[in-house]
């Protein structure tokens, strides 16, 4: 079903889902463990996978990394087992945030294709121009990467390896090549645009089904719910 | 005349003289085929009729309207310009939003019929919902040809329409475009392909139009090939009575 929720309500919904747990205090851990339930019954009952959750968790290695030393070299590292407390509550803040900011976002990802995104944010009146660049990035990625490989694969048919940075300048020129076919390819397009009567604006259908909103604030509306229990046992 | 260019004269802005003084009528429910070596001025020709470039000196009349700022829109609606590359033509992610396009730009009534028309008239009904870059090369041009179709132009301008086709979407473009009821001037290398759809052929050479008349006769005529730069396959011989 939530496929089928138009897209602008799943990106506000998600949206709004993150910025309330970014910023619900830190100590409030039995908080977040509530946002973690909802957004895993969420995830599970449109159908994504562990394995999926778990791939796109991989995302987030980078901040771990960085989250894992601030125990060690966090100030006062007279604490629990010589670790710094303050270091581990930075660690604690940045892991959870980010791992349920990352679980939202695969929700959104899983329920909506890249087209449907457009739609979604240009309903949502996301400026002209900025619509535009992500229609036609979706259109092209492809387009373009194919473009890279056949350029590869000329260059390997003429017996070049990329093993040292001796061969940086020959990737260097074959990225510019492609920098330049891609900024014609663009004079092309643009030519094709306006012999359809293009006047800067990109005509994309919101789609979906009735009643969308209320079912994705769903979301949303239940981490407010966690949120004012947290305040309230603050007290 | 449904088109008629009146001593056209363009030069690039570097200052290559691509039109060096250009006339050409072409009447309505007429077929023509523009040939010429690479580099002649013909895509050049095609990017006039529809107001992408202005002719510097002469005129461009489109349906007995002469093109000028207050016209282009207008004329690009009636002139349906299908590019070469039509990877260039379908900008949208699918091929419904892009068919749509047009339509949609100028307000036109009853877009998603439109839609569902243009694509039955190419032979790609059903293949709204797909992306572009899923279909086929020779799909992928008679979707391009339906993008236009969907505004109903009078006219079709086509570049190197059989460009990159294997035989069985060459011939099944050729069927497409037969089957249409609008005026045509094609832009080809392509000369038997110019033969089997187009009865007059139009040859640009230096910015010049060389040869207006019929094809058969100019394909037959190995002398006028030959002075154009241009050849039929190898061990193709025209009868310039047969057909």
């Amino acid at each position: 079903m939530a496929h089928r929720l138009s897209p602008a309500s799943k990106i506000v919904a998600v949206t709004a889902f993150v910025f309330i747990v970014v910023l619900t205090p830190r100590e409030w851990i039995v908080t977040f463990i509530g946002y973690a339930i909802v957004l895993g019954i969420v995830l599970l009952a449109v159908g994504v996978r562990p394995a999926r959750m778990a791939r796109s968790l991989v995302l987030e290695v980078p901040f771990v990394a960085f989250a894992l030393l601030l125990p060690l070299v966090g100030p006062d590292p007279s604490g629990f087992a010589g670790l710094s407390i303050a270091g581990m509550w930075a660690a604690w803040n940045i892991l959870i945030k980010a791992s349920l900011g990352v679980l939202a976002a695969t929700l959104l990802a899983a329920t909506t294709l890249p087209v449907d995104m457009v739609a979604g944010l240009q309903a949502l009146r996301l400026p002209t121009p900025l619509v535009a660049i992500f229609t036609f990035f979706i259109r092209y990625v492809d387009v373009v990467s194919h473009q890279y490989r056949r350029m590869r694969v000329a260059q390997e048919a003429r017996g070049f390896r990329a093993t040292s940075p001796r061969s940086w300048p020959v990737l260097a020129t074959g990225l510019g090549a492609l920098f330049v076919r891609s900024f014609e390819r663009g004079e092309r397009v643009h030519l094709a645009l306006v012999s359809r009567g293009y006047d800067g604006r990109l005509p994309v259908p919101e789609a979906g089904m009735p009643r969308s909103w209320p079912l994705a604030a769903m979301l949303p509306v239940s981490a407010l719910v966690i949120l004012a229990g947290g305040w309230l046992a603050s007290w | 005349m449904v088109i008629s260019l009146d001593h056209v004269v363009y030069v690039y802005p570097d200052g290559t003289p691509a039109l060096r003084d250009v006339s050409l009528g072409i009447a309505a429910g007429e077929r023509v085929a523009l040939l010429g070596p690479n580099g002649a001025g013909k895509t050049t020709l095609a990017l006039h009729l529809n107001g992408v470039l202005r002719p510097q000196e002469g005129q461009v009349r489109v349906a007995g309207r002469l093109v000028t700022d207050d016209t282009v829109r207008e004329t690009r609606r009636q002139v349906g310009l299908v590019f070469q590359d039509p990877d260039d033509q379908l900008f949208m992610p699918t091929v419904r939003q892009d068919v749509a396009f047009g339509p949609e730009n100028y307000r036109l009534d009853d877009v998603p019929g439109r839609v569902e028309r243009a694509l039955a008239a190419v032979g790609m009904q059903g293949a709204g919902d797909r992306a572009p870059h899923h279909l086929s090369f020779g799909q992928r041009r008679r979707v391009a040809i339906a993008t236009v179709l969907s505004m109903d132009p009078g006219i079709l301008v086509l570049d190197e329409p059989s460009s990159n086709l294997d035989p069985a979407s060459r011939r099944e473009l050729a069927e497409v475009l037969t089957g249409l009821d609008v005026t045509m001037l094609m832009v080809t290398h392509d000369l038997l392909f110019a033969l089997q759809l187009c009865p007059r052929s139009v040859v640009l050479a230096e910015g010049r139009i060389q040869y207006d008349g019929p094809t058969r006769e100019l394909l037959a005529d190995a002398g006028l090939l030959a002075r154009f730069r241009l050849e039929l396959p190898y061990g193709v011989v025209l009868d310039p009575t047969d057909g």
